[in-house]
């Protein structure tokens, strides 16, 4: 026990020790990382990558916002060990745009003005996006299924629905 | 453009105050812009509220808190003083400029406004912040008189080089018209011209019924990088060499570190630090990863201090004993007492209301490299220059040698008008080499927060043969947030925010014999902060949930008995009709539903809601519809009116049926969203949102929908089952047992 006035600072530079090279398939492209094995891809996405789309809210898989795809299904990156998930197809807020079902989520989203803060859309539009992947036309209760997951703080979830059906016709 | 050179822009501005040809009474200034074009100097009112105070701006030596450039190249921009938090202003404050300057709003850029207290105050007490509602409210007629000024120069600018009658020119779409000869001048080519013009004596401001922007549905100009994950909150800065910090307080509050045994936490890979504050530990690290993995390994021992055993009941006690008291008397109208001896009935209630947190979606997060020479900071603030003074407090350097990089903020609703944890995360930053990141985990975020206050209130009525009101005695307890946040607007026991609704502005109904007293009471250990909506979503809850209850004992229907008392007030009669009428207010419903309605003038608005509700055997509440009808005077952007009031609705619907902050041992024994339950699109209600149209100057929009859909809500359980609630939030084990 170090007692408060006699606690020095202790630094170590990381030894690495812990740490395996990884391969990740995110967004089309391979990429390395050394990372524990157990680390949430969420934070090798922000703070070892620095792809700061997705988003962290909770940690325990109640919010929803650092929602991603593997595999094309919906997954919390805050509690998905990196290794679960090597030699899998990461996709993220960032490129979702590239796919068709992305793009049109993003185009309702904007049509509709459904963004206030915006902290929470990049998971909003993950779970919209791979929703109308599977469900290209989903009724009010696979809507309230898919999104129930998701916070949005400053409310936005009339508009939320309304652009998941927006979104489900042909632009 | 970065701060450095913003700041470059403000010294201008400074330079031009100094100039001896400016007239004392002049409110703006037009001078060269450095590098070329026109730099529009002028001043934001600091109060809203007070006319006195307006009278002594104009008497005040010139001192611009507001700034426009244009350009050679035409573009306009604005040195922002509000900031973004989702309620859209980065949108209608530009609108308003856009509007009488005439250009297109997409060529008006927004650059936000460095930390300068003395400068950019501009809400209600002379502070830099953003939030009470006010930001269209206090820019509306400053900044369209900025843009018309501007407009009227360029067209005298463009008249004199073609030797015509300015009359014979107009502006249209960044260039100003000669009609008959079909000339025509970009005003890029005439910026270097006007700002060695006078500034005309009087400028025309737009007919309304001439605005081509105002009071239309533009585009947001924030929302495209955030749907594709560009764009940047305070938590995603990174700043090459930068570490990651999370941080553990002290979980009573007011607690103290005694002691922390850090073994464990050297052996986790990535882990750099641990730093000791006196009431928290901090563990930096390469990621969040290593630094909550750190943080979770540390043994820490806390001295709990006074407040180790406090609890919610405790609190409570102590507000209940406080409501016994007479309190400080903030609007007293007729004889209570007598109206009160002669009433035909007296109705009496307690409401009472908890602790909430705000659970921002970002949790906070602030950036800090500490320097022999300076700071750097970055983090999403509503106050700023408060930000830039703590900084400075803490490492002792001069606010010049301190740059705020405001970011946008993930969610505000209050939590960011503290800078509790700017303070916490420089004094870690200050012992780490480099730049540093803090990011509270939600934990930390549920269990440190500034919380609303508990408020407990006790009405009385007297209402005479009919029915109808003769006597209205209204005493709260709870806590001044501003007695705190800002103590020079706590005077002889009383401050605004916390009997809005309730004593001034006073209900709108016709009350003859009111009296309102308000009873100080702190929590012991427990901060208080603003949250969306402050004192009207206290006040307003009350206020018509006694109504409501009047309306009951004198067997009227609640929109009837409203509109009855509402002679006075035109405009808040309007909005409830309308609102009644939408919701088809009157017509069956099957059993277990019912329709609740509130109506309140508060943030310069006139508001009310109809909510319907289905309450099942389990005592279940579920929302089906809310029918919003506002009146905030001219509306700027409608469709940001009418998305300020659907998530207004969802933040007071949460709050109202789910949010509860408890106390035990001193600690909140909520920590995360599995037991500080949020509202889900299963449960969100379908929201329409009616506007009526008014000439009026704008209300504010932020809020308002939240404080009036509390009382809404339990005003329609009771319609539903025969429960009053009378204490949030709604208690479902109460319900169950009611008759259905």
């Amino acid at each position: 026990m170090i007692a408060r006035d006699e606690a020095s600072v202790w630094r170590r530079q990381p030894d690495g020790e812990e740490t395996d090279m990884l391969t990740l398939n995110i967004n089309g492209k391979d990429c390395e990382v050394n990372v524990p094995e157990d680390m949430p891809l969420l934070w090798v996405l922000r703070d070892v990558l620095g792809m700061t789309g997705t988003k962290f809210g909770c940690g325990i898989a109640q919010c929803g916002v650092c929602t991603v795809h593997v595999d094309g299904q919906p997954i919390r990156s805050c509690i998905m060990p990196v290794v679960a998930v090597r030699g899998k197809k990461i996709m993220t807020i960032e490129a979702v745009g590239q796919t068709p079902t992305g793009a049109n989520v993003q185009k309702a989203w904007l049509d509709l003005e459904v963004v206030q803060c915006g902290y929470c859309q990049s998971g909003q539009i993950m779970c919209a996006a791979a929703l109308l992947a599977a469900t290209p036309h989903p009724n009010d209760a696979d809507i309230d299924a898919a999104m129930a997951g998701t916070i949005c703080r400053c409310g936005t979830y009339t508009r939320i629905r309304a652009a998941i059906k927006r979104a489900t016709q042909p632009s | 453009m970065d701060l450095d050179q913003q700041l470059n822009v403000v010294k201008i501005g400074t330079e031009s105050v100094s100039d001896g040809s400016l007239s004392r009474r002049t409110f703006l200034k037009v001078t060269a812009a450095a590098g070329g074009g026109l730099l529009l100097s002028f001043i934001l009112p600091r109060t809203i509220w007070s006319k006195e105070a307006a009278g002594a701006r104009a008497a005040d030596m010139f001192a611009p808190n507001a700034f426009i450039r244009i350009g050679r190249d035409g573009l306009v921009t604005l040195i922002m003083p509000y900031v973004e938090m989702g309620q859209g202003t980065y949108t209608s404050i530009p609108m308003l400029i856009a509007e009488e300057l005439e250009v297109d709003l997409t060529h008006v850029t927004l650059e936000a406004a460095p930390p300068d207290e003395r400068r950019y105050a501009n809400s209600i007490f002379q502070i830099q912040a953003t939030g009470g509602s006010t930001s269209v409210r206090a820019a509306w007629e400053p900044l369209r008189l900025a843009g018309a000024t501007a407009r009227t120069m360029l067209v005298s600018a463009a008249a004199q080089t073609w030797k015509v009658d300015p009359t014979a020119c107009h502006a249209e779409k960044g260039e100003v018209i000669h009609a008959t000869s079909g000339r025509r001048l970009k005003y890029g080519a005439l910026v270097d011209t006007v700002a060695k013009l006078p500034i005309p004596d009087h400028v025309a401001l737009k007919a309304p019924e001439d605005f081509t922007l105002i009071g239309t549905s533009a585009k947001r100009l924030d929302t495209p990088d955030k749907v594709n994950g560009k764009a940047q909150f305070s938590i995603d800065v990174m700043i090459p060499g930068m570490k990651i910090a999370t941080v553990a307080a002290c979980p009573v509050f007011g607690g103290r570190l005694a002691g922390v045994d850090d073994g464990k936490a050297k052996r986790i890979s990535g882990v750099h630090q641990v730093v000791l504050l006196d009431n928290a530990v901090a563990v930096i690290a390469d990621h969040m990863w290593a630094a909550k993995q750190g943080l979770a390994a540390l043994d820490i021992q806390w001295d709990e201090g006074l407040n180790a055993t406090l609890s919610s009941a405790e609190i409570i006690r102590q507000l209940e004993t406080a409501l016994l008291k007479p309190g400080v008397i903030a609007r007293k109208d007729g004889d209570v007492a007598k109206a009160m001896a002669g009433a035909a009935m007296k109705i009496e209630a307690l409401y009472q209301m908890p602790f909430l947190a705000h659970a921002t979606m970002e949790p906070w997060s602030c950036t800090v490299h500490v320097r022999k020479d300076g700071c750097d900071v970055w983090v999403g603030s509503q106050v700023l220059a408060r930000a830039q003074a703590t900084v400075a407090e803490v490492t002792g350097l001069p606010l010049e040698k301190i740059l705020v990089h405001n970011q946008l903020l993930g969610g505000g609703f209050g939590r960011r008008l503290e800078v509790d944890f700017i303070t916490q995360a420089v004094q870690i930053a200050k012992q780490v080499d480099g730049p540093v990141k803090v990011v509270w985990t939600r934990e930390e975020d549920i269990q440190h927060d500034i919380y609303r206050p508990y408020y407990y209130d006790r009405m009385v009525a007297g209402l005479d043969k009919g029915g109808m009101p003769v006597a209205w005695s209204h005493r709260s307890a709870g806590s001044s947030i501003y007695a705190r946040w800002h103590p020079p607007a706590f005077k002889d026991g009383l401050d605004p925010d916390v009997l809005e609704g309730a004593a001034e502005p006073p209900p709108p109904y016709a009350l003859p014999n009111m009296l309102v007293e308000y009873v100080r009471q702190e929590p012991p250990g427990i901060p208080t902060g603003f949250w969306r909506g402050v004192g009207p979503t206290h006040n307003v809850f009350v206020v018509e949930s006694f109504i409501d209850e009047l309306a009951t004992a004198a067997k009227k229907d609640p929109v009837e008995y409203r509109r009855a008392l509402l002679g006075a007030s035109p405009r808040a009669k309007a909005v409830l009709e309308l609102a009644a009428e939408k919701a088809g207010w009157g017509q069956p419903l099957p059993a277990g539903r019912g329709r609740g309605v509130s109506v309140q003038f508060v943030f310069g608005s006139y508001v009310a809601q109809v909510a319907e509700v289905q309450v099942d055997k389990n005592g279940e509440v579920r929302v089906t519809r809310v029918v919003c009808a506002v009146d905030c005077g001219v509306v700027v952007n409608p469709d940001t009116v009418k998305a300020q009031m659907e998530g207004g609705i969802m933040f007071g619907l949460a709050a109202a049926l789910f949010s509860e902050i408890t106390v035990k041992n001193g600690r909140v024994e909520q920590s995360n969203f599995n037991d500080y339950r949020m509202l889900r699109m299963n449960e969100a209600p379908a929201i329409e949102v009616y506007l009526v149209k008014s000439g009026e100057a704008p209300g504010g929009i932020g809020e308002p929908g939240t404080s009036a859909l509390a009382p809404a809500l339990t005003n329609a359980i009771f319609a539903a089952t025969g429960t009053r609630i009378r204490k949030l939030p709604v208690n479902r084990v109460e319900l169950r047992s009611a008759k259905l």
